[in-house]
């Protein structure tokens, strides 16, 4: 400004050394939130959680931290527990994980043609999403109550005898599994849908022309133009999967949940956790499970991008199109 | 207008057989679908009914997304029939499908027995905190990754990224302890603290600022001598109005349904919402139509911003998705 041409040197500079400091210093000021944050109360405590699990921590006593190496982990490798709690995260997050998905990806087809009300049945689609697990849970548990639960009510007039959700082992996986089946679904449907949306017109008109079906236009442009979209929701419902808590822990009727049914029959590896480090008291046992529930999320996910590279591998002479 | 838009003349390659997700809408038109393509799309839609995207949904297509949604909301729809009917009408083969008269008895009852008011003040609370900040420093912090130049930006970005692969929940045990150390064990801020922040959020806004936010502007608003934290409250704040809001309300909705760790954290004197409905479960409250009035008031609020902000929050999901 004018003002500042006339202004003495001295102050001049100091504009110029203020000015060169917003420049360089401003824009991680505005980034160091974030950082600061995730680094104390995500990263610390993840870094942390290595070094608890190689100590016996009671929880009444916190500061007493007593060494024992790799005890709690030897320990955990020997509990049948464990062994079944790690079998049943794995079983529920496949047939939470992958029906959703897959019904997703139909919805979002769905959606993605011109429609009257089409806003009603997006919002529609997404409300078990705004739906707390709490109420979520209640609500289901009700539904496969085995005595009055509309669930046997319903498959009851087809003949089929009242089905003691709870106590079996497979159908307490199912049920717990449609939980998250029900509250996710939409919200994976409305990312594919707007992944869909981005997908250029042209590349339907020519695979049109060259002959496609309608079908074949679907699994060879639609799925390899949101292939993206759908890595980042198979990444995100298979950490969603491993660190599931709160549908077993209600389905089981709160606090007595914890063991996940009176056989363990659908104690997630959560629900280990917290009976390790909040019933028994064993925080060095509660951290090495956390860490083994990392190691699952690990190993899956990179199991996942192998076989991902093999399908594409397998079939990139043709459907390699993107 | 769009009933009516079914095709005149049904191609001879259009047989019964529908291809699962792909036939649903091939009663939607040959020639509507694209307005104004070029000669050759037309062709092409001559040839293949159905080679343009937004095709017109056929009765099948709607009748699908009827049972979606029907079956999204029916859940819901039953906890409020089961909240306005007394226990033993709730458990009586067959179930009741209609609202009965007792709502209100039922919702005063689960508010005095499962401290479902403390649990609402307090998610407020939580919810609406984690919230604010979350917006203030994703929108911050995205614009600075959008907007301005500093070295390590894109490792600093990727880094931000990589930490939405890590479930905050694996550090439960050493966070107990934190809280416990500051003093914080069973109360709200040991709650708030930890999710302050959010990758996703940033990350959000970033791509929002990229997009709406001309380099002109905040060009034009340097060469007048602005700081950035002065061209950040004139020129982007305004800006970025719509998606701090969507970014609010995502948030708030995740806040207030986080579980795993308010669990923990927190204990039934003090709970919030989720942490106050598993206490419900318990049996400790034995009338299920009690049980169901507590569930519904723990959704009502996301409920209601559902209904009167459906549109936007639908658009801030598709907004943040990653595209391509």
């Amino acid at each position: 400004m004018a003002t500042s041409a006339l202004a003495p040197a001295g102050r001049q500079s100091r504009r110029a050394l203020l000015h060169r400091l917003d420049l360089k210093a401003a824009p991680y000021a505005y980034v160091a939130p974030f950082f600061v944050v995730f680094a104390a109360f995500s990263f610390y405590p993840l870094v942390h959680t290595s070094w608890i699990s190689l100590n016996e921590v009671n929880l009444l006593t916190l500061d007493d931290k007593t060494w024992v190496g790799l005890d709690n982990y030897t320990a955990l490798l020997k509990d049948a527990q464990f062994w079944n709690a790690l079998a049943n995260t794995f079983t529920i997050g496949v047939i939470s994980t992958v029906p959703q998905l897959l019904m997703a990806l139909g919805l979002a087809h769905l959606l993605n043609y011109k429609l009257r009300g089409s806003l009603f049945f997006r919002v529609a689609s997404i409300t078990p999403y705004a739906t707390s697990i709490g109420a979520a849970a209640l609500v289901f548990t009700m539904l496969f109550e085995r005595d009055f639960g509309m669930i046997n009510w319903f498959l009851g007039i087809f003949g089929v005898e009242n089905i003691d959700w709870e106590a079996q082992k497979w159908p307490a996986q199912l049920a717990i599994s449609s939980i998250v089946v029900w509250r996710w679904t939409g919200y994976n449907a409305l990312l594919y849908l707007a992944a869909m949306q981005a997908v250029p017109k042209d590349l339907y008109e020519a695979a049109a022309i060259d002959g496609a079906s309608r079908w074949q236009q679907f699994t060879k442009v639609t799925v390899p133009g949101i292939r993206a979209t759908v890595v980042f929701t198979v990444v995100l419902s298979t950490i969603g999967a491993t660190q599931l808590f709160g549908e077993p822990l209600i389905f089981g009727k709160g606090p007595n949940g914890v063991s996940g049914g009176a056989d363990n029959q659908y104690q997630t590896l959560g629900l280990l956790l917290y009976q390790e480090g909040w019933r028994n008291f064993r925080m060095g046992q509660a951290a090495a499970v956390a860490w083994a529930m990392f190691l699952l999320l690990v190993l899956i996910l990179v199991l996942q991008r192998v076989l991902a590279s093999l399908a594409s591998r397998a079939s990139s002479p043709q459907g390699g199109r993107r | 207008m769009t009933t009516e838009a079914v095709p005149a003349v049904r191609p001879a390659t259009t047989p019964g057989k529908a291809g699962r997700a792909g036939g649903t809408g091939r009663s939607g038109g040959t020639g509507r679908s694209g307005g104004g393509t070029s000669g050759a799309g037309r062709v092409a839609r001559a040839l293949r009914p159905g080679a343009g995207r937004q095709l017109h949904g056929g009765p099948v297509a709607y009748l699908l997304l009827g049972v979606a949604s029907l079956l999204s909301l029916f859940p819901i729809y039953y906890t409020l029939v089961a909240a306005s009917r007394t226990s033993g009408e709730v458990t009586n083969t067959p179930p009741p499908l209609v609202p009965g008269p007792n709502l209100f008895t039922n919702l005063g009852k689960a508010w005095e027995q499962a401290n479902m008011g403390t649990a609402m003040i307090n998610s407020m609370i939580v919810a609406g905190s984690i919230a604010t900040c979350t917006v203030l420093f994703a929108t911050l912090a995205g614009f600075a990754f959008a907007k301005l130049r500093f070295t390590g930006r894109n490792v600093l970005l990727m880094l931000v990224i990589g930490t939405m692969m890590i479930p905050p929940q694996l550090g439960v045990v050493p966070l107990f302890m934190m809280m416990a150390d500051l003093g914080l064990g069973q109360k709200l801020p040991s709650v708030i603290f930890p999710t302050l922040v959010s990758a996703v959020g940033v990350f959000f806004m970033r791509q929002y600022l990229a997009e709406a936010l001309p380099d002109e502007l905040i060009e034009a608003g340097r060469v007048d001598g602005a700081h950035s934290l002065r061209i950040f409250r004139s020129i982007v704040l305004p800006v970025c109005r719509p998606p701090m809001a969507v970014l609010f309300m995502i948030t708030f909705v995740q806040a207030w349904n986080d579980f795993f760790w308010p669990y923990i954290a927190l204990d039934t004197t003090n709970p919030t919402i989720p942490v106050a409905l598993t206490e419900l479960s318990t049996g400790y409250v034995p009338d299920m139509s009690v049980v169901m009035a507590g569930a519904l008031l723990g959704t009502l609020p996301l409920l209601v911003m559902f209904v009167v902000f459906g549109r936007q929050i639908v658009g801030g999901i598709m907004q943040g998705a990653v595209k391509g």
